[in-house]
């Protein structure tokens, strides 16, 4: 690749995030204009796909890299097949759209340049995934997609519901990340290789390697979560709480596909297997067919497509699973021709909501001379979604049939039926949401209804033209897109051969089928929905209500630990501190042999001595005394007279210290006894008495045995000599203590006086929280 | 504690005690002493005043907020510790320069114990002055 192209494809997957850095302050300074500016962003990028397309068709990958962290040999690199290209052609081309759409959905809200913001991060994080080769940026774009969805399905912040359902979204998918990261470290593992390229090109090393398993296990978990598969799908209708811009684009056409994206990347290296062709379309399948059934119980427009999305990734998964060239061919198709109709009428819905102030089926009809633009829009994306000929869904829909009547038997013929159940489906409430708002009596509705602004209806326009065009233009949309994003999948060339127009096959057969019980299912909905509706009950029940058990069962065992561990009694605190010590010290030592031998009797001299008798003394006046002031007086006592033992000894900087830090210990338990209101008088009963002096001596003992044991180990004098001969030399110092704590280990000493100065500040809060007087005067 | 010896005395004890404390910090690379040693005994200076003459009159001869000391002192120690970012050496590396006017070498590594001694300095008389204060008024 030349370095032209090379720079300017580096421009298109950075510039997303520089917008996102500018996007509120130029949507304050230029309102809703902004959007036509800061749609120039995805567009860039997508022309920089586009140029791609012609090199990624005649079947060669674009690779390349800059340095990212090269001390951890980590390196951005990209790698742009048929499949990457794909997506990133949707992800660029629908985010145009997308952007110019907010900016006259989101009109003159005061969080408009935010959400910009978010939007264009995500878009940058999206892009980065599916181009991504290396497994780190993979995973690192994947977490930052599940982190901008979080920020915009809680970007109306002040409703629970919303923040309920961004927490959701983020657990649920940050599971799928933790899952990805642990995936790909397993197929590192197996592979030797840390790129999606190097495992491609040794497609048989991960199947045959022990480590297939869990990593297959990790990899699902990671596509199942984020692309929304039973058990994990009730995040993505709960999402629904963002603002319509958002569901349109992150949670139908680009960010819940980045599931299916990761296990099609991953067909040629996991597929092929037992295991995979069993799993994939059995909750794919499932998926397809709950999604369906909650999808026709909706009232709310908005939440029928989500539940129709959560079906049609249940299908994507189904047929990337299914284990043929032409079911990988027909989830190619559809993929595209969902993320066109799909995210038109997302768009169509937000238009309705904002237009009229309902998406409620029941309160909309008769919309088509108020507001034809977005009618014609919607019927076009409508017939694409029910799969009528001329349209890409009816592309998609021919594949589908074709892939899954190629091979006869029990399996692919269940399948089959779920497909027909799940399109049929598909159609009722593409039609649901297409035509039945428009068609009929007119009906009053929260707002007069009218046309939007054309920065609404272009993007429901363009993308229902495209899914036209896509159709009609079968043969370039095949040689450009379809057909290099099927080989990439499949792993080996694939051509497609399916027309548009309508002609005599079983497939075709099977769309008539599919099309008659998807009228029927339209016809009946509102029927259907009171019987839906009897059967579930109120929906209290599933992995939604799961969900919210789970997270307060959670905090519920959080603060029964706490209270456990985090009693708030200083005393119990210290006890089990010192139990700890001495248990930690005195165990090994036994356990392993390690006591010391005893050791000879010291010979010191006479005013040696005596420093210890004073600090026997001191000891003994400690244990005697009732009184807590004479005892902390004595303390310190015993603590002067080590002191002066340790300038006897040769340690004048260890002394001077224990001098200042008796001194103040002194003073601060003195002041702190004061404080405390207590009796001046110990009065622990004898019991009490025997428990904490068997602790005080238990950890005496194990100090002295282990002080002991250390110096009988022969002494490595390596150090010493060491900081003896450079001190002066390197660090310009004679007095090696100090060089150690300023210079050889200064590092060790910001720490400690990081935590010096964070427990001056602790303690302080706390003085000022348990003075009563205060908080009564201040509130 | 506020006998007349003690409060007569105190503003020496706590002005020589400082000085003292600037001393030990100084000559804590060559001799006995340090950063560490001198924020002790500055902090038992301060808290010497503050049981002599009461701890808003200890604040007041403090001017700084002492939490604020602490902080100073840890963000000195930090920022001394980026020369190595203009010489391409790791963090907290020692960068010495010959200065034959004071008569000593200065270095980063000396400013990094200043660091350490106002942290220790501030921490602590911080805890001891709150300590103090009965009413915690400040």
């Amino acid at each position: 690749m030349q370095s032209g192209s090379e720079t300017a494809l580096l421009i298109g997957l950075a510039l997303p995030f520089a917008g996102a850095a500018v996007a509120p302050w130029l949507m304050r300074r230029m309102g809703d204009r902004g959007a036509w500016l800061l749609a120039l962003i995805p567009l860039f990028a997508f022309t920089v796909f586009v140029s791609l397309v012609s090199t990624v068709a005649s079947g060669t990958s674009v690779r390349g890299e800059v340095s990212w962290i090269p001390s951890l040999g980590v390196t951005l690199a990209w790698y742009l097949d048929g499949l990457s290209t794909a997506f990133a052609l949707l992800i660029s081309g629908i985010g145009t759209l997308i952007v110019l759409y907010s900016g006259g959905y989101l009109h003159g809200h005061p969080q408009h340049g935010r959400f910009m913001s978010y939007l264009l991060l995500f878009m940058g994080a999206m892009q980065g995934l599916v181009v991504a080769d290396n497994f780190m940026m993979l995973f690192v774009f994947w977490e930052l997609t599940s982190i901008a969805s979080f920020l915009l399905i809680g970007f109306d912040h002040e409703r629970e519901a919303s923040r309920r359902a961004a927490l959701q979204a983020l657990v649920v998918t940050g599971l799928g990340g933790l899952a990805l990261l642990a995936g790909l470290v397993v197929i590192g593992m197996a592979t030797t290789t840390d790129t999606l390229s190097g495992l491609l090109a040794q497609p048989e090393g991960l199947r045959g390697s022990e480590l297939y398993l869990p990593a297959l296990l990790l990899i699902l978990l990671a596509a199942f979560t984020k692309s929304a598969q039973l058990p994990f799908h009730f995040w993505l209708p709960n999402a629904m709480q963002a603002p319509t811009p958002v569901s349109a684009y992150l949670h139908s056409a680009t960010m819940v596909k980045a599931g299916v994206y990761l296990l099609m990347r991953l067909n040629p290296a996991m597929g092929e297997t037992a295991i995979w062709e069993t799993v994939l379309p059995l909750f794919g399948g499932a998926t397809l067919l709950v999604g369906s059934v909650l999808a026709l119980r909706q009232t709310d427009l908005k939440l029928m497509l989500a539940y129709t999305t959560v079906g049609s990734l249940g299908l994507l998964v189904m047929l990337t699973g299914f284990g043929s060239d032409l079911a990988v061919s027909a989830a190619v198709l559809y993929l595209i021709a969902h993320a066109l109709f799909k995210g038109a009428l997302f768009m169509v819905v937000g238009i309705l909501d904002h237009e009229t102030g309902s998406r409620d089926t029941r309160d909309l009809g008769g919309l088509r001379k108020a507001m034809p633009i977005t009618f014609a829009a919607a019927i076009g994306a409508a017939l694409s979604m029910a799969g009528i000929p001329l349209f890409t869904g009816f592309l998609a829909k021919e594949a589908i049939y074709e892939a899954l009547t190629h091979d006869s038997g029990g399996w692919p013929l269940l399948i089959l039926l779920v497909a027909i159940l799940g399109n049929a489906t598909m159609v009722a409430i593409g039609f649901a949401v297409g035509l039945r708002p428009f068609i009929g009596r007119q009906r009053e509705t929260p707002k007069h209804p009218h046309e939007g602004p054309a920065l609404l209806w272009l993007g429901p326009v363009v993308l229902a033209i495209t899914g036209l065009l896509a159709a009609l233009l079968y043969g370039l949309f095949y040689r450009t897109i379809a057909d290099p994003m099927t080989t990439a999948v499949a792993g080996s060339a694939f051509a497609n051969a399916i027309s548009p127009l309508p002609h005599v096959s079983l497939a075709f057969g099977l769309s008539l089928v599919t099309l008659a019980v998807g009228l029927v299912l339209y016809a009946a909905q509102a029927r259907l929905r009171g019987g839906l509706a009897s059967v579930f009950g109120a929906g209290n029940w599933g992995p939604d209500r799961g969900f919210d058990h789970v997270v307060a069962g959670l905090v519920r065992l959080s603060a029964a630990v706490l209270r456990i561990v985090q009693n708030g009694r200083l005393d119990v605190y210290i006890t089990i501190a010192f139990i700890t010590t001495a248990v930690v010290l005195l165990v090994p030592m036994v356990i392993y042999s390690e006591l010391p031998s005893m050791p000879p009797f010291p010979a010191l001299q006479l005013h040696e001595w005596t420093l210890v008798v004073v600090a026997l003394v001191g000891l003994y006046s400690v244990v005697r005394t009732r009184n807590r002031l004479t005892a902390i007086v004595s303390l310190g006592i015993q603590g002067f007279a080590v002191a002066v033992l340790f300038v006897l000894m040769g340690a004048p900087d260890l002394s001077f210290t224990q001098f200042m830090v008796e001194t103040l210990s002194v003073i601060v338990l003195a002041l702190t006894m004061t404080r405390l209101h207590l009796s001046p008088t110990d009065h622990r009963p004898w019991n009490e008495r025997l428990f904490d002096g068997s602790i005080a001596i238990a950890c005496g003992v194990a100090f002295t045995l282990l002080l002991l044991r250390v110096t009988q180990n022969p002494f490595d004098a390596s150090l010493s000599e060491f900081f003896n001969a450079n001190a002066r030399i390197i660090a310009h110092g004679r007095n090696v203590v100090n060089v150690i704590i300023v210079d050889f280990r200064a590092l060790d000493t910001l720490g400690e006086i990081a935590v010096v100065a964070v427990t001056g500040l602790v303690i302080l809060a706390l003085l000022r929280i348990a003075t009563p007087g205060r908080i009564r005067g201040r509130s | 504690m506020k006998t007349l010896i003690f409060r007569t005395v105190a503003p020496y004890l706590t002005a020589l005690m400082l000085l003292f404390s600037v001393f030990i910090l100084l000559r804590g690379h060559n001799e006995p002493g340090g950063g560490f040693i001198g924020g002790l005994i500055a902090a038992s200076a301060f808290a010497i005043y503050g049981i002599a003459f009461g701890v808003p009159a200890t604040r007041r001869a403090m001017w700084f907020h002492p939490i604020a000391i602490a902080g100073t002192g840890l963000l000195i120690a930090a920022l001394s510790g980026l020369t190595g970012l203009f010489s391409g050496t790791p963090l907290l590396t020692g960068v010495w320069t010959k200065s034959p006017i004071i008569g000593f070498d200065i270095s980063n590594v000396i400013i990094f114990d200043i660091g350490v001694y106002l942290v220790v300095a501030g921490a602590v008389s911080s805890i001891a002055l709150a300590l103090e204060s009965t009413e915690d008024n400040h």
